[in-house]
């Protein structure tokens, strides 16, 4: 990871100030400089209400900073697009798409590359000519069913997401997000409505994907544990108004499984940054 | 038994159940809903046998021996015209139908318009808000006098009330739509259109089949008012004809067919609904 990293997200004193209805501003954010690599797995964690999510939403091109710069692929995000997935903390699904209607709302708007080639009707030369196409119902269908499968929801193709409970909607959250291969992906809190073992079957697939398919992932958490596992980098946010406090580098090897839990130095880490985001903790209660 | 004052146990608190706050069984539903009709024709039969009332009150057999056979009768005797109930339900039925169904097709663009461009919603909502406080009979002297007597004024006078009634509805509905759903077809890439297409009509299907039954219910309601612009034919005319010469079986069954036509159209309006918005 050391070697030659080029910068995917760069973000360079970001700040947010929001203006409640009482006309009471918040300080959100207060001049974050961050800079995510490419292919590399970041994980945010920080108190409540420190701004996380806010930051999320800049980067996913949602929400406007008040001041300051960011760039994706060095040009200014202006806006959203599927070159960011995002997984929203609140899950918003489609309540009246079905599981699999979810997951594939996302490919319609993806076009995929084919080179046909073509004998020009004068010359009879042939020709490649590449041409973006949407995606046909059955390559749909292979995709949903590839990730429904990831997320132990087939049974359930048909339900409408009141049918669902909580973590089981989050599951669809998060296959709807995969399923459209963005070169970033940004997760506010994903695993946080699941049960323990779920969780930790997510963990392992969401690195599986990572590892094999590698891409930038911002993965916002308040697991510490979570955070460790899963990142190359782990961000620690001060308490609000937010600001990246320290950064630490976790440098254990991939690829990474429950067991990876069990190394001393991952223990390590997880005391250290729990001490610190603690403190940032005992901030907010005074 | 020492009893330290303060100290007693409270007694346990009586276990008590849920109430239930389903639908209960179709027949026991249906059946209730038939016996509630089937009594309130009661009260109102015994009502009208009572001395002092009846003289005023028409009852149910008053109907069907009277008002009945004068207005469905074929004919024959030449006293009176043939089935004229029937070409009164049928005119009226033609008139709420047509000014509500145009009013819809007018109202969902409408107000999905308010609700995706603030310009046009600053334009149209004052005009909205201060028609839609206008009692109908009050349009009638200016509907009269821009488009006559004819069937082009009756549509318009319910078209106008049934309009204003669905796109309010309609537009709370757009108005109301959860954000992040908006946002989440964003960071999927869709453009506005598509929006539209996939998440604001979807999310506001319930609102528009609510609107519908509104709409069906306004129209007939302004049917009266409509049918003060003049004709014959209508069961609104049909009761102030009726006011007139005081016959108040012929009142009392043209207020009977007006509940009737809107019970019917507004089931069916339910059925659509259960069907489509299976998701909610
Ligand atoms: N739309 C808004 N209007 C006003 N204030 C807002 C708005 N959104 C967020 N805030 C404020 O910004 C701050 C940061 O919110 P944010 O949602 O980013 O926190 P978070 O770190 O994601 O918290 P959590 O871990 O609880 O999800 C909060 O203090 C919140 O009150
Ligand atoms: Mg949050």
């Amino acid at each position: 990871m050391s070697e030659a990293r080029t910068p995917k997200i760069v973000m360079e004193g970001v700040r947010k100030v929001f203006r409640g209805h009482d006309g009471r501003e918040t300080i959100a954010l207060n001049g974050v400089d961050l800079t995510i690599y490419e292919n590399e797995f970041v994980c945010v964690v920080g108190p409540s209400g420190c701004g996380k999510t806010t930051l999320l939403n800049i980067i996913a091109g949602l929400e406007n900073a008040t001041d300051g710069q960011i760039t994706l692929n060095g040009e200014k995000i202006i806006g959203p697009g599927n070159d960011r997935g995002v997984i929203f903390q609140q899950y918003a699904l489609f309540p009246w798409r079905t599981v699999r209607g979810n997951i594939e709302f996302g490919l319609q708007y993806l076009r995929k590359r084919e080179d046909r080639v073509e004998k020009d009707p004068k010359t009879g030369e042939e020709r490649v000519r590449t041409v973006y196409r949407r995606y046909t119902k059955e390559e749909k269908h292979a995709l949903s069913d590839k990730y429904m499968k990831m997320v132990d929801l087939t049974d359930f193709a048909g339900s409408y997401p009141k049918e669902l409970s909580g973590g089981m909607k989050q599951r669809v959250a998060i296959a709807r997000g995969y399923a459209i291969s963005p070169q970033v992906l940004l997760m506010d809190e994903p695993f946080g409505a699941l049960d323990a073992q779920t969780r930790a079957q997510l963990q392992e697939d969401l690195l599986r994907t990572w590892e094999q398919e590698k891409r930038t992932c911002f993965f916002i958490t308040h697991d510490v544990e979570e955070a460790v596992l899963l990142a190359s980098r782990v961000v620690i946010m001060s308490a609000r108004p937010g600001r990246v406090k320290e950064i630490v580098p976790i440098d254990l090897p991939y690829p990474r499984n429950q067991a990876t839990k069990l190394l001393p130095e991952f223990n390590a880490y997880k005391n250290r940054i729990w001490e610190n985001v603690y403190q940032e903790y005992l901030e907010v209660k005074k | 038994m020492s009893i330290i004052p303060g100290r007693e146990t409270p007694p346990a608190p009586k276990a008590r159940k849920l109430k239930d706050f389903g639908e209960g069984s179709g027949t026991v539903r249906t059946a209730t809903m038939v016996l509630s009709l089937l009594g309130g024709i009661l009260v109102w039969w015994f009502l009208s046998l009572l001395p002092g009332v009846g003289s005023i009150l028409a009852g149910p057999q008053d109907i069907i021996r009277r008002a009945l056979p004068e207005l469905l009768n074929d004919g024959a005797t030449g006293e009176f015209e043939a089935y004229l109930l029937i070409k009164h339900i049928y005119w009226s039925f033609r008139r709420v139908l047509g000014g509500w169904a145009i009013a819809f097709l007018c109202a969902i663009p409408t107000a999905f318009l308010m609700g995706w461009y603030r310009t046009f919603r600053n334009i149209v909502d004052p005009w909205i808000q201060f028609f839609r406080t206008i009692p109908p009979i009050a349009l009638i002297p200016m509907v009269i006098l821009l488009m006559g007597t004819g069937e082009k004024a009756k549509i318009t006078v319910i078209f106008i009330t049934s309009f204003l009634v669905m796109t309010v509805t309609v537009y709370q509905g757009v108005r109301n739509i959860d954000m992040t759903l908006v946002k989440a077809a964003y960071t999927f890439g869709a453009s506005d259109l598509s929006i539209f297409a996939q998440v604001v009509i979807p999310y506001s299907f319930p609102f528009i089949l609510t609107a519908a039954r509104l709409g069906v219910s306004t129209a007939l309601t302004t049917l009266i008012a409509a049918e003060m612009t003049g004709t014959f034919y209508g069961l609104g005319s049909m009761i102030q004809t009726a006011q007139i010469y005081f016959r108040m079986d012929k009142v009392l069954l043209g207020i009977i067919c007006i509940g009737a036509i809107g019970f019917v159209l507004d089931r069916l309006l339910l059925l659509a609904e259960k069907r489509f918005t299976r998701w909610k």
